[in-house]
């Protein structure tokens, strides 16, 4: 059944998405995102970072926003993985993994960085007055329409970010360009 | 059961950023390294998408689609870097890696 040929049942439906599946998902990607920075080979790790990109696209369900859920497994988990597989397939990997994983300075960073989420989650729960408890319900079927209209414009007039997206084409014509050329042996 | 609200995504989503800044900190693989910036990443891209719930419209969801965006690039022109690199050091020792140091 559409939702979107009958709008009245959307607001009526129970919603699918209970805490389970946050907590489910949440503690997916935290698991895995600490695998990817502790495996020794780099892939395991990037398997690991794959189950990470696949549970944040499930949040991103939960949060009513399935293009970008979309966009998260095709681009991230499709392309970019890829991308990373073929790179630690082309440098070997058994001189690094018989290395030790971390640098000496490893203790540091660890204080550091966990000094940085205490000051970030104090900081969420003082300021909690500035997010407010309510959670809109976006409209999730035409959800991609919306994007489009915001991204290409829509009736002739040019969307908020048409000019961001012309600027990220080019953006990705350069990178591309750039890694071409660093990867060639002569120009 | 307590509702989900935004809080708990941003929750998430710091202790995903702190991974990633310790895999950026700690790890001596430079593959690894480029890893975790992208969990890093992701863990902007949940905040974004969370703020895009709160506040009912969609910019946030469109900066998360730039974000993506910029992480290609950033993946392509650095993982670029890593193979001349390799091919000039044989390594992807990221203690190795001081030509520029002085």
């Amino acid at each position: 059944m559409n939702p979107a040929m009958n709008p009245g049942v959307v607001g009526n439906m129970a919603p699918v998405a209970t805490p389970w599946f946050f907590y489910v998902l949440a503690g997916l990607a935290v698991a895995s995102g600490l695998a990817v920075i502790t495996r020794r080979n780099a892939v395991h790790a990037a398997l690991a970072l794959i189950v990470t990109l696949l549970s944040v696209a499930g949040l991103y369900l939960m949060l009513y926003a399935p293009f970008v859920a979309g966009v998260q497994i095709i681009v991230y988990a499709g392309g970019i993985m890829v991308l990373f597989l073929f790179v630690i397939m082309l440098v070997n990997i058994e001189r690094a993994s018989k290395e030790r994983r971390f640098n000496r300075m490893w203790p540091v960073g660890l204080v550091a960085s966990c000094a940085l989420m205490g000051l970030l989650i104090s900081a969420f729960i003082k300021g909690r007055a500035l997010f407010p408890d309510r959670m809109v319900a976006l409209p999730e079927a035409s959800n991609t329409q919306q994007v489009a209209a915001m991204l290409y414009g829509e009736a002739g007039k040019m969307g908020a970010y048409t000019f961001a997206f012309e600027i990220a084409s080019l953006l990705l014509l350069v990178a591309i360009l750039g890694a071409v050329i660093m990867t060639k042996k002569k120009i | 059961m307590v509702p989900i609200t935004t809080l708990h995504y941003l929750v998430v989503a710091a202790a995903l950023f702190a991974l990633g800044v310790i895999g950026v900190l700690t790890r001596r693989n430079v593959v690894i390294v480029l890893m975790a910036i992208e969990l890093i990443l992701n863990a902007v891209n949940l905040n974004l998408v969370a703020f895009s719930r709160m506040w009912g419209n969609l910019h946030g969801q469109l900066f998360a689609i730039f974000i993506v965006v910029d992480a290609a690039a950033e993946a392509a022109v650095g993982l670029g870097i890593l193979i001349a690199f390799f091919r000039n050091k044989e390594t992807i020792n990221i203690d190795e890696i001081d030509l520029l140091k002085w």
